[in-house]
């Protein structure tokens, strides 16, 4: 069953997340008043990625973004393999140094400037993740995912600030408006394309496809907070998980980028009072 | 249709055009144009680019700039000039400071007349370009074929 699970989220989630980009883009050009891309847009982009000639500023920002994209896809086999989530969440941002490496490898001021700004976004995120971890450890009892989703209940029951503190940072690890500081999905933007600047064809290609399974990732953390023993559950992760992505491209659409120094900001002070409060609640009813 | 030609993206650099044709060129994103209907994109990243759009003519300052980001774009690539400046220099064909067309320092494949050149214009202009490209890619290919024999 697990081994099953890890093969099919390996097969899988490129295709699951470069079709939710499709969506993605359709989305946000309707909510602009466009008409937007094919659906299968990202796949075109993909394959002409492919096609182009290897145009490498040096011969190891292949090697770390290949890194970036093994190191992501082994985090999410250890969620889906239902392993534990500390260690998973731990290798997700071990992946994110490898990808401010690579950005960091060339010589264009642009990318320069964007690794930091992703080291800021990691420092932004970062506690959150972990406290989400000890949150389901809390609320659970256990660390592993197996464990998590074989509780009689929805675990989104006993720890809804987790669920809204994740969403929250959630937008920075699907580089979504407001805090798209890095690199951004949209066309023009103040860093020219941030940290992927000197990415070409296939390497930039790499980069999306370890994406692509981040964003699998973290639409299965959200589904971990849904799932329980019922079969029931299943679909209703599926909607919420569908719900919480739609959710992340309004706010996309109706935000504007902020600095640094406010992504850190808020997303501390969120983590805080959602994920905190969240957390001491369930230490003293426990 | 074959791979580039489903996500030709662009890179939109100005080099001495009087703003009215870069005006033009964004405008083709806008909703009543929306040029990503055929999956283009405005980059501004010339490691990305498939497509280099020029505005305005070339001058002893932007010369070097244009053969820059002409070298830092990714075979197979193409070269719009948009607007009659870039075409052939136009009303300032006869500066002191001006040489000519964007094809005086780099090879153009494309070029939409107009002054200002209009969106539809330049999303023709584009879509002659994508059918260029799909040959310049199958030459390429051939090329690398040929490389890996050898
Ligand atoms: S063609 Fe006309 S509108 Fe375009 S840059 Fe030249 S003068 Fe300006």
């Amino acid at each position: 069953m697990q081994v099953v699970s890890v093969v099919l989220y390996l097969i899988l989630a490129p295709f699951v997340g470069a079709l939710l980009d499709g969506f993605d883009r359709i989305i946000s050009a309707r909510m602009q008043g466009r008409k937007g891309p094919p659906l299968l847009q990202p796949f075109y982009d993909l394959a002409k990625l492919f096609s182009k000639q290897m145009l490498a500023v040096n011969s190891v920002q292949m090697l770390l973004n290949l890194s970036y994209l093994v190191f992501l896809a082994v985090a999410g086999a250890m969620l889906f393999a239902g392993a534990d989530i500390l260690m998973s969440l731990f290798i997700l941002s071990t992946a994110d140094m490898f990808l401010v490496m690579a950005a960091s490898s060339d010589s264009s001021p642009f990318s320069t400037l964007g690794a930091g700004r992703e080291m800021i976004q990691i420092m932004a995120y970062e506690p959150m993740t972990l406290l989400l971890a000890v949150g389901f450890y809390l609320a659970t009892g256990s660390f592993q995912v197996i464990d998590i989703i074989r509780m009689p209940y929805s675990t989104v029951l006993t720890m809804p600030g987790f669920l809204i503190g994740f969403f929250f940072v959630m937008a920075i690890k699907l580089r979504k408006s407001p805090f798209d500081l890095s690199t951004s999905h949209h066309a023009h933007q103040e860093l020219v394309k941030g940290l992927t600047t000197e990415m070409a064809g296939p390497t930039f290609a790499i980069m999306n496809i370890a994406e692509y399974y981040e964003m699998t990732l973290m639409l299965g953390i959200v589904a971990l907070f849904f799932i329980n023993e019922n079969w029931w559950s299943w679909p209703i992760a599926i909607i919420a998980c569908l719900f919480v992505f739609f959710l992340e491209i309004l706010w996309d659409n109706v935000c504007a980028r902020v600095k640094w120094r406010t992504l850190l900001d808020s997303c501390w002070v969120v983590t805080l009072l959602s994920g905190g409060l969240n957390g001491l609640i369930l230490m003293l009813i426990r | 249709m074959a791979k580039l030609a489903k996500s030709p993206w662009l890179l939109h650099y100005d080099a001495s055009s009087c703003n009215g044709c870069d005006i033009e060129v964004l405008d083709c994103t806008t909703p009543r144009y929306d040029i990503e209907r055929f999956g283009i994109i405005n980059t501004g990243d010339p490691f990305q680019a498939d497509i280099l759009l020029i505005t305005g003519g070339i001058n002893n300052q932007c010369e070097s700039v244009v053969r820059q980001l002409y070298s830092q774009m990714p075979d197979p690539k193409v070269v719009v000039a948009v607007g009659i400046c870039a075409c052939t220099g136009g009303v300032f064909k006869d500066c002191y400071n001006i040489k000519g067309g964007v094809d005086t320092v780099i090879p153009v494949d494309v070029y939409v007349p107009g002054c200002a050149a209009r969106p539809q214009a330049i999303i023709d202009g584009v879509v002659k370009a994508l059918e260029i490209l799909e040959q310049k890619r199958k030459a390429y290919s051939e090329k690398q074929e040929q490389d890996s024999r050898a």
